[in-house]
C-alpha cells in the first residue's frame, strides 16, 4: 500500500519536559519520525513544551510550538495551523493521552482531523486495564489473575480472594508512577491511595503478584496490512518485580529455548494483530522461570523506552518505520537503511549482546531509598555492546560514570558471610555487586538463585568475571591471561590494580602482544548482507571493520553519556548540533557515546558511530584506528570535559579552547588570577583541603559561607553552611565524593542570579541574550526558573555584564562555547562561575532568540569569525519575546528524596513559557510544568523565621485571589498580625487534624514550605514536603518562586494564550 | 585443545575444539537463528555440511531432547564463537558439549564467526576441514577441499522403514528425504494420520495405500542428485492426490515438472527472512534452510506460478501448480526453529485435501 495521499499536514506531540519515566527517548524517537515524516514531503507541526530537544529545531520541523502540553493548546493549535492528522504514538505516554483526551471530547473529529498510525479504540483497548484484560482473554492469551478497582475497599476485597503478595498498577501513568508490590494490607492501602490519586482516571489495577518470574519483552511492528514482525526481544536480569527501566537488560534474550522464544513471539504478534496496532509496540511479558506458563504483563501501543533500545541495539529505526506506516506504507515498501538492501519486513538478527543498565539518581538524592521496586527510578540509561556478555556487562558498568570499573567497585568485604546472604534479599542498584561478592564467598549459584531469582546463566556469567579478578591477582601475567582479561572487557587500568602493575605496563604488554580492539558493525544481519550504515562496536580477538579512510579532515566529537541530573538532554542538543555543523563544513564526523535514548547515537547522525564507554581507555581505542585530526569535547557536558587531558596525551588536538584554558577556568588559583587581571571582583573564598582550614575561612569570611569541591557537575556535593558544625558535616561528605580536588569555601551572597551563554572566536564575542534566575542565589541554577530577558537588573549592570563576559572570554582564549554565572547586588557585578563550555541553557537560548548558537561556536571552532558570519560583536539586541525556563522535577518518583531546593541541583528537565509579555510566559512556563491552577483554592504556608515577614505580602496576593490558607503556629501568627486570614494548623507531631490531614484530603493545591537554611533541615519540614508531593501536591521551596506563581496566576485568562511558532522567530 | 577451520580459499582460523576430536571436511554454511541450535544440529537438511552459528553465544539453555526434529545431529561440523559453560533452564537434560561428543560431531569454538560469515557472504558457500592438526599442510589440504562434494545425502538421513502415526482425520502420505519431525507431528496435531515413506519409496507403492493428500519434506543436498525420487515424484504429480511439498521436496517437484534449480551464492539459512504471499500480498517471516533454490525464469505458468517470493532478494519461495492441488514452498512453515507465522499453510493442505481448515 502507498503512502495516503491525503496526509498532507501532520501535527506531531512530543513527550515534555524529561522526568523520570520519560526521558530523551521520546526526543530520538519524535526527531527520527519528523524526519521520516518531512522525507515523505509532508508538513510538520511539532508542539513539545521542552525547548531542550532536538525535535524542537526548525530544521527538524515546518512549525515549531515550545508550548504547554495541554488538551486546550492542542486545541488552540489545532485550530491555528489545521494539520489534516495527528501522529500520537511518538510522543510518549503525555502525547498519547493528550490526542485520546482531544479524540474522546470529539474535537478531532470536529474539526476533520484524523488520529494516524494506531486508532483510538486500539490505545484503549491497550491501555484501559479492564479492556486490555477483556481482550487479552478474548484471544487466550493468559494475564495475571486482576481486577481494576475505583476504590481501597475494593482493593482489598479482591485481594482477600487472590492472597497476598500483589501488584498495584495505576492505569495511565507514566513510568508505573505510584504503583508498588503489597505484601500485607497496611501497604495495600498506602499504595492504593496514592496509585488510585495519580491515575488520570482513578482506577488501579490489583494483580496477583508474579514476582520472580522472568521479565522479557517483544518489540513489534504491524503495518496497516496486518504485516507483523517482532524487531527484537530482550530479557530484563532482575526478574518481575523491578521496572523494566530499572532493570538491567540484555538482548537479545539468552536463557529462553526457541520454544520459549518463538511462544512469546508469536503471542506479542497474535496481540497486535487483534488490537490492530499500526506501527511499533512493545508487549511485557512474565514467564514462570520452571515451566511454559506466561502472563502479559502490558502492552504499550506506542514507540517506548524499550523501543528505543531496541532501535540501537539492532540498528532497526523503529521510530522512522513506524512514521511511514502511519503514512500508510507496508513494511515490505519501506527499504532498511542499514543494509540499503534489504526491506523492514524482515526481523534484525544480532551476532552480539547487548546490555543495558539504569542510571539511577541515588548519588543525587543521598536520603532516598534505593530500593526497586515497580516505579521507575531511572534517570537514563547506558547500553553497551560487544560479542560475549561479561564484556557487554563490564563496558555499560564502566559508562555509567558513576565511578564503577569493575564488579569491586562497591565493597562488600565488611560483611559477614550471614549478613552478605541477608543483604542478597535487597533489590537494588548495587545487587550485581553484592551477587559478585557472594561469589567471591563460594556461596552456591543456587542460593544465590533461590534468594535473588536471577537465572544461573547470569550468576554464571558474573562469577566468570570474578574468577577473572582472582586470576590476575593470583596467577601470573601470560599473554593468554591477558587476551582473555581484555575479551571480557576488564579495562587497562582494572588488570594493573589487580597484578600490581602500572596502566601503562599493561597497556605496553598489550602493545607487545598485539592485544588491541577490534570494531564490528552493528548490521540487522548478522552479517548476512553487506550493511552501509557505520555504526560500531568494540571487541578484542577478531578482525577490525572499521576501516579508516582520510579523504577529508576528521572530527571527534564525544557525547555526554547517560541522562542524569544535572548533565541532561541539552548536551545531545548540543553534540547533535555540533556534529551537523562540521559535516555541513565538509568535515568527516565521528561520535563515541553510550545512551540508547539520543538523538546522537542515531545510526545517521555522524558520519561514523561508535557505541562505546566515554573512558580514556574506550576512547583511544578509537582513536588509534580513526586518527582524528582533532576532537570537540564542549559540547558533551563534563563527561566530555573530563577526557580532555587524555586526548592530548594521546595526541588529539583539542579544538576550540585549549585544555590549558579549561584548567584555568577551573583550578581557584589560577582563576582567580585571570578575575584580577580582568578586575573582576568574585565572592570572597578560599580554596582549602582539610575540615579544619574550611571552618577557619568560614570564619574569615563570614557566615553563610558556600562549600563545594572543585570540578564539579550540577551542584554536586555543593552546599550552603550557616555555622561550623554544617562546615565539618559536609566536608566529610565531599571528600567521599572527591578527594582528589580542593574544596572550595566562599562567602554566600544574597543577590541576582545572572547567566549568560556567549560564543567566542578568540577576538570577539556574541551574547545572545542575558538570562536572570527568579530565585536568589544558592538555589542551583539548573533548579531555578530562568528568564529571557533579565527582568530586574539595570542597563549599567548588563553592560558591566556583557563586558566582564567579553574580559573574560579573551583571558580565557575562548574559542567557541563559554557560560559564566553573575551574581548582581544593585549595581555590583561578581563572577561565581565560568565553564569554558557549552551549558544547559544554551538549546533554549538558541531557540528563544533564533540564534544558532552551537553552530556558530562549531565555526567559530574551525576557525570562522563571528564578524564574517554576520554577526555584530557585542550583546545581541533583546528579542521581542519573553522566554522563561521553569525547571521540572520528578520527586515524587523518588521515595525519600528531599524536596527541597538548595545549591546541588535536583531537576530531571525543564519546559518553557514563551510569550509577548512576561505574565504570560510565567504562565505557560508553570502550566507546561504542571503546576496547573487554581483547582481547590487551599494552600498551606509554613516558612522558616527568616521568611515570615516576606511571606506576608505573598499570602495577601493569593488570599486576593481566593485562597484559603492553612498555617502552622509561627506563620500563622505573623500572617494574622499582618491581616492575612491564616487558619491555625496543627504541625505532624501534634493531634489531628494536622497538616497530614489536610494534605491527605486531596483538597490542598499548594504548600509553601521554606526549609531552615543550614545543613539539619528538620524532619518536621521534610515529612510534610515528602507527603505533599508524594499526594500530588505542588511544593514551593523558595518564596521567589512563590512570589512568580501568584504573579502568573493573577494576570493570566487560559483563553487568551497566544501561540509562538519557534521556527519564525 | 586448539582445533583448525581451513577454508578452500586457504583461510585458516585458530580456535579451540568442541565435541569429536575427529577431522572432517564439509561444506561450509552459515546459520543467523539466534535461538534453536538443537533444532539446528538435528535438521536433517544440514547432513554434508558444517554450520556455523552467528549468535555468537551457544548452548546457553542446554539441550533438551524432545526439541531435537530428528534422533540424531546431522552436521559433519559445528562452528561456533563460544559455548556457554553453564547451561540453565529448567528442561535442560544435557549440555551442547556432551552431545557433541555424544554423536561424535566434532567442531571449532572461539573463532570470529562474524569474520568467517562475511567470506562466506561475499565469496559464496565453500568448502573446508575442522582439524586439531597442528601440522597440516595447506597445499595438501586445500585440493582436497576443493575436491569435496555433498553427493547423495538424501539416502543417509531418509527412515529406512515405513512408519504410522496415528490419527483420526486426513491420510498423509508423508515423503521422508530428512523431514523434521516437526513436519508430521503439525500434520498429526491437526488430526491427520501419517504415514512416513523413506526416500527409496515408489509412486506406485504410495498410491496402492490411497492417501488424502501427499506431503514432500525437506531434505539435505543438491536437488538434482535426486534423479530416481524425481521420476517418481513427476507420477506422484500426474496422480491427481493433493500435494504440499517444503524445501527440497519443493525443489524436486519443480524439476519433475520441467523447471530449473540452481545453487545460491550463500543460500537462506536462519529464522527471519520475509516471504510474501503473492496471493493476498501478505508478508510473513520465516524460517529457512536451503543453498539451491528454484529458477522461476524458466518456469512455464501452464504448469506452476510463483506463489510466494522472498522480500529482500527477490528469490523463489513457493509455487502453486496450474490446475493441480499441488503448492510448495522454500522455507519451512513447521518452523523449529524460528517463526510459526506461516503454520497457517498445514491447515491450507488439509483444506486441499477436503478436509475443515
Amino acid at each position: 500500500m502507498p503512502k495516503n495521499p491525503e496526509i498532507k499536514k501532520v501535527l506531531m506531540i512530543g513527550s515534555g519536559p524529561i522526568v523520570i519515566g520519560q526521558a530523551a527517548e521520546f526526543d530520538y524517537a519524535g526527531t527520527q519520525a519528523c524526519r521520516s515524516l518531512k522525507e515523505e514531503g509532508v508538513e510538520v507541526v511539532l508542539l513539545n513544551s521542552n525547548p531542550a530537544t532536538i525535535m524542537t529545531d526548525k530544521d527538524i520541523a515546518d512549525r515549531v510550538y515550545i508550548e504547554p502540553l495541554t488538551v486546550e493548546v492542542v486545541e488552540q493549535l489545532i485550530l491555528k495551523e489545521k494539520p489534516d492528522s495527528v501522529l500520537p504514538t511518538l510522543g510518549g505516554q503525555a502525547g498519547l493521552n493528550l490526542a485520546m483526551e482531544l479524540e474522546e471530547r470529539g474535537f478531532l473529529k470536529e474539526h476533520n482531523v484524523r488520529l494516524i498510525g494506531t486508532t483510538s479504540q486500539t490505545i484503549k483497548k491497550a491501555e484501559d486495564r479492564q479492556e486490555f484484560k477483556d481482550t487479552m482473554e478474548k484471544i487466550g492469551e493468559p494475564v495475571a489473575a486482576s481486577l481494576v478497582v475505583r476504590s481501597v475497599e475494593d482493593g482489598i476485597a479482591f485481594t482477600n480472594t487472590i492472597g497476598y503478595p500483589v501488584v498495584l498498577r495505576p492505569a495511565y501513568t507514566l513510568g508505573g508512577s505510584g504503583g508498588g508490590i503489597a505484601h500485607n494490607e497496611e501497604e495495600l492501602i498506602e499504595i492504593l491511595e496514592n496509585g488510585l490519586r495519580l491515575s488520570r482516571v482513578g482506577e488501579v489495577l490489583v494483580e496477583r503478584c508474579i514476582a520472580g518470574w522472568k521479565e522479557i519483552e517483544y518489540e513489534v511492528m504491524r503495518d496497516g496490512a496486518g504485516n507483523c514482525i517482532t524487531v527484537c526481544n530482550m530479557e530484563n536480569i532482575d526478574p518481575v518485580g523491578v521496572h523494566t527501566g530499572d532493570s538491567i537488560v540484555v538482548a537479545p534474550s539468552q536463557t529462553l529455548g526457541d520454544k520459549e522464544y518463538q511462544m512469546l513471539r508469536t503471542s506479542a504478534l497474535n496481540i497486535i494483530t487483534e488490537l490492530g496496532i499500526t506501527g511499533g509496540c512493545n508487549v511485557q511479558y512474565a514467564l514462570n522461570p520452571d515451566s511454559f506458563e506466561y502472563c502479559v504483563i502490558e502492552v504499550n501501543p506506542r514507540v517506548s523506552r524499550s523501543s528505543a533500545l531496541a532501535s540501537k541495539a539492532t540498528g532497526y529505526p523503529i521510530a522512522k518505520v513506524a512514521a511511514k506506516i502511519a503514512l500508510g506504507y507496508t513494511l515490505d515498501e519501506i527499504p532498511n537503511a542499514i543494509t540499503g538492501k534489504t526491506y523492514a519486513s524482515f526481523e534484525p538478527m544480532l551476532d552480539y549482546c547487548v546490555v543495558k543498565i539504569p542510571r539511577l539518581p541515588f548519588d543525587k538524592f543521598i536520603s532516598a531509598k534505593r530500593t526497586l521496586t515497580t516505579q521507575m527510578k531511572a534517570t537514563g540509561e547506558v547500553m553497551s555492546i560487544c560479542n560475549n556478555f561479561e564484556g557487554a556487562l563490564m563496558k555499560a558498568i564502566r559508562s555509567l560514570e558513576q565511578h564503577v570499573d569493575s564488579l569491586m567497585s562497591y565493597d562488600f568485604t565488611a560483611l559477614t558471610r550471614e549478613e552478605l546472604t541477608e543483604a542478597l534479599k535487597t533489590v537494588d542498584d548495587m545487587r550485581i555487586w553484592r551477587i559478585a561478592e557472594a561469589v567471591r564467598r563460594g556461596i552456591s549459584y543456587e542460593q544465590i538463585h533461590e534468594i535473588t531469582k536471577i537465572d544461573i546463566w547470569f550468576i554464571d556469567k558474573i562469577a566468570i568475571l570474578v574468577e577473572m579478578e582472582q586470576a590476575l591477582k593470583t596467577q601470573p601475567l601470560t599473554e593468554e591471561l591477558l587476551r582473555e582479561a581484555k575479551r571480557v572487557e576488564f579495562p587497562d587500568h582494572v588488570i594493573a590494580k589487580l597484578t600490581e602493575k602500572t596502566e601503562e605496563e599493561i597497556k605496553a604488554l598489550r602493545m607487545q602482544y598485539g592485544i588491541t580492539a577490534a570494531y564490528k558493525m552493528v548490521d540487522t544481519c548478522a552479517a548476512e548482507f553487506e550493511a552501509t550504515t557505520p555504526y560500531y562496536y568494540s571487541v578484542y580477538g577478531g578482525e577490525n571493520e572499521a576501516v579508516s579512510e582520510h579523504k577529508k579532515k576528521k572530527v571527534l566529537v564525544l557525547g555526554s553519556g547517560p541522562i542524569r541530573i544535572g548533565q541532561g538532554i541539552e548536551f545531545d542538543f548540543c553534540s547533535v548540533h555540533c556534529t551537523w555543523a562540521f559535516s555541513k563544513e565538509g568535515y568527516e564526523t565521528i561520535i563515541i557515546n553510550n545512551n540508547p535514548e539520543t538523538v546522537s547515537t542515531d545510526f545517521d547522525i555522524a558520519d561514523k558511530l561508535y557505541f562505546e564507554p566515554l573512558t580514556p581507555e574506550d576512547v583511544e581505542n578509537v582513536v588509534n584506528v580513526e586518527k582524528p585530526d582533532g576532537a570537540v569535547v564542549q559540547f558533551g557536558g563534563q563527561t566530555a570535559i573530563k577526557l580532555t587531558e587524555a586526548l592530548m596525551k594521546m595526541g588529539v588536538p583539542i579544538l576550540g579552547t585549549s585544555a590549558e584554558n579549561v584548567d584555568a577556568a577551573e583550578d581557584r588559583e589560577l582563576f582567580d588570577e585571570i578575575l584580577e587581571q580582568c578586575q573582576i571582583p568574585r565572592p570572597k573564598g578560599q580554596t582549602v583541603y582539610t575540615a579544619d582550614e574550611a571552618i577557619r575561612a568560614a570564619n574569615e569570611l563570614g557566615y553563610p559561607v558556600l562549600v563545594r569541591p572543585s570540578y564539579v557537575l550540577g551542584g554536586q556535593g555543593m552546599q550552603i553552611a550557616i555555622n561550623d558544625e554544617d562546615v565539618d558535616k559536609y566536608i566529610g561528605i565531599i571528600n567521599r565524593i572527591a578527594q582528589e580536588h580542593p574544596i572550595l569555601v566562599d562567602k554566600y551572597l544574597m543577590g541576582k542570579e545572572i547567566e549568560v551563554d556567549a560564543v567566542c572566536d578568540g577576538e570577539d564575542i556574541v551574547i545572545p541574550g542575558i538570562m536572570e534566575h527568579i530565585e536568589r542565589a544558592g538555589i542551583h541554577s539548573g533548579d531555578s526558573i530562568s528568564v529571557y530577558p533579565a527582568q530586574t537588573i539595570s542597563e549599567t549592570a548588563k553592560e558591566t555584564i556583557a563586558e566582564y563576559t567579553r574580559r573574560l572570554a579573551r583571558a580565557l582564549h575562548v574559542v567557541g562555547m563559554i557560560n559564566i554565572q553573575f551574581i548582581v547586588c544593585g549595581e555590583e557585578v561578581y563572577v561565581i562561575e565560568v565553564n569554558p563550555r557549552s551549558s544547559r541553557t544554551v538549546p533554549y537560548i538558541s531557540k528563544v532568540t533564533g540564534i544558532p548558537i552551537v553552530p556558530l561556536a562549531a565555526r567559530a571552532i574551525m576557525g570562522y569569525k563571528l564578524k564574517d558570519m554576520g554577526y555584530t560583536p557585542g550583546l545581541q539586541p533583546e528579542a521581542k519575546y519573553f522566554a522563561i525556563k521553569m525547571p521540572v522535577f520528578s520527586f515524587e518518583k523518588i521515595r525519600g528524596a528531599d524536596v527541597s531546593l538548595g545549591p546541588e541541583m535536583k531537576s530531571t528537565g525543564e519546559c518553557l513559557g514563551i510569550a509577548s509579555t512576561f505574565n504570560e510566559a510565567l504562565y505557560k512556563a508553570f502550566l507546561g510544568a504542571g503546576i496547573n491552577l487554581p483547582k481547590h483554592k487551599n494552600m498551606i504556608i509554613t516558612v522558616r523565621d527568616e521568611d515570615k515577614q516576606d511571606v506576608v505580602e505573598i499570602a495577601r496576593r493569593f488570599e486576593a485571589l481566593g485562597y484559603r490558607i492553612y498555617a502552622t503556629l509561627g506563620t500563622a501568627r505573623v500572617l494574622k498580625e499582618n491581616g492575612v486570614n491564616a487558619i491555625r494548623t496543627n504541625k505532624l507531631e501534634q493531634p489531628s487534624p494536622n497538616l497530614m490531614d489536610l494534605l491527605l484530603g486531596h483538597k490542598i493545591d499548594l504548600v509553601i514550605d521554606t526549609p531552615p537554611q543550614g545543613v539539619e533541615h528538620s524532619r518536621d519540614g521534610f515529612l510534610i514536603r515528602r507527603n505533599a508531593i508524594e499526594t500530588g501536591v505542588n511544593v514551593l521551596t523558595s518564596l521567589d518562586t512563590a512570589n512568580a506563581l501568584v504573579t502568573s496566576l493573577e494576570n493570566t485568562d487560559l483563553n487568551k494564550l497566544t501561540l509562538i511558532d519557534i521556527a519564525r522567530i | 585443545m586448539k582445533a583448525f577451520l581451513i577454508l578452500e580459499d586457504g583461510h585458516v582460523f585458530t580456535g579451540t575444539s568442541i565435541g569429536s576430536r575427529k577431522e572432517v571436511i564439509s561444506e561450509i554454511v552459515f546459520n543467523t537463528s539466534m535461538t534453536g541450535y538443537l533444532e539446528v544440529l538435528t535438521d536433517p537438511s544440514y547432513a554434508g555440511q558444517a554450520v556455523c552459528m552467528t549468535y555468537p553465544l551457544i548452548g546457553n539453555y542446554g539441550i533438551c531432547y524432545e526439541d531435537a526434529e530428528s534422533l540424531r545431529p546431522w552436521p559433519d561440523g559445528y562452528i561456533v564463537r563460544e559455548l556457554s559453560r553453564i547451561p540453565s533452564n529448567f528442561r535442560s537434560e544435557d549440555t551442547i558439549q556432551n552431545f557433541l561428543k555424544r554423536f561424535d560431531i566434532p567442531g571449532i569454538a572461539g573463532i570470529d564467526t562474524r569474520a568467517l560469515t562475511k567470506i562466506l557472504r561475499e565469496k559464496g558457500t565453500m568448502n573446508g576441514m575442522i582439524t586439531t592438526d597442528e601440522n597440516f599442510d595447506l597445499e595438501e589440504v586445500i585440493p582436497r577441499l576443493k575436491a569435496y562434494t555433498t553427493g547423495k545425502v538424501v539416502e543417509k538421513v531418509t527412515c529406512t522403514e515405513k512408519k504410522v502415526l496415528p490419527g483420526t482425520g486426513k491420510r498423509v502420505a508423508l515423503m521422508d528425504f530428512g523431514a523434521k519431525n516437526n513436519i508430521a507431528r503439525s500434520l498429526n496435531e491437526r488430526g491427520c494420520q501419517v504415514t512416513i515413506y523413506p526416500a527409496s519409496a515408489s509412486a506406485e507403492e504410495i498410491l496402492r495405500d490411497d492417501p488424502d493428500g501427499i506431503m514432500l519434506s525437506n531434505g539435505p543436498g543438491d536437488p538434482k542428485e535426486c534423479t530416481e525420487i524425481i521420476k517418481e515424484i513427476r507420477k506422484l504429480y500426474e496422480s491427481d492426490v493433493p500435494i504440499f511439498a517444503i524445501c527440497l521436496g519443493h525443489q524436486l517437484m519443480a524439476l519433475a515438472t520441467g523447471a530449473d534449480t540452481h545453487k545460491m551464492k550463500y543460500g537462506h539459512r536462519g529464522g527471519n527472512h520475509p516471504v510474501k504471499d503473492l496471493e493476498t500480498g501478505r508478508v510473513y517471516i520465516s524460517s529457512q534452510n536451503h543453498g539451491y533454490v528454484v529458477d522461476t525464469d524458466k518456469l512455464d505458468p501452464a504448469v506452476a506460478v510463483p506463489a510466494f517470493v522472498n522480500v529482500n532478494d527477490g528469490t523463489n519461495e513457493g509455487l502453486k501448480y496450474t490446475g493441480k492441488n499441488i503448492f510448495t514452498v522454500q522455507f519451512h512453515p513447521e518452523a523449529c526453529p524460528g517463526p510459526q507465522d506461516s503454520g497457517y499453510l498445514f491447515d491450507r493442505f488439509i483444506k486441499m485435501m477436503g478436509g475443515e481448515e
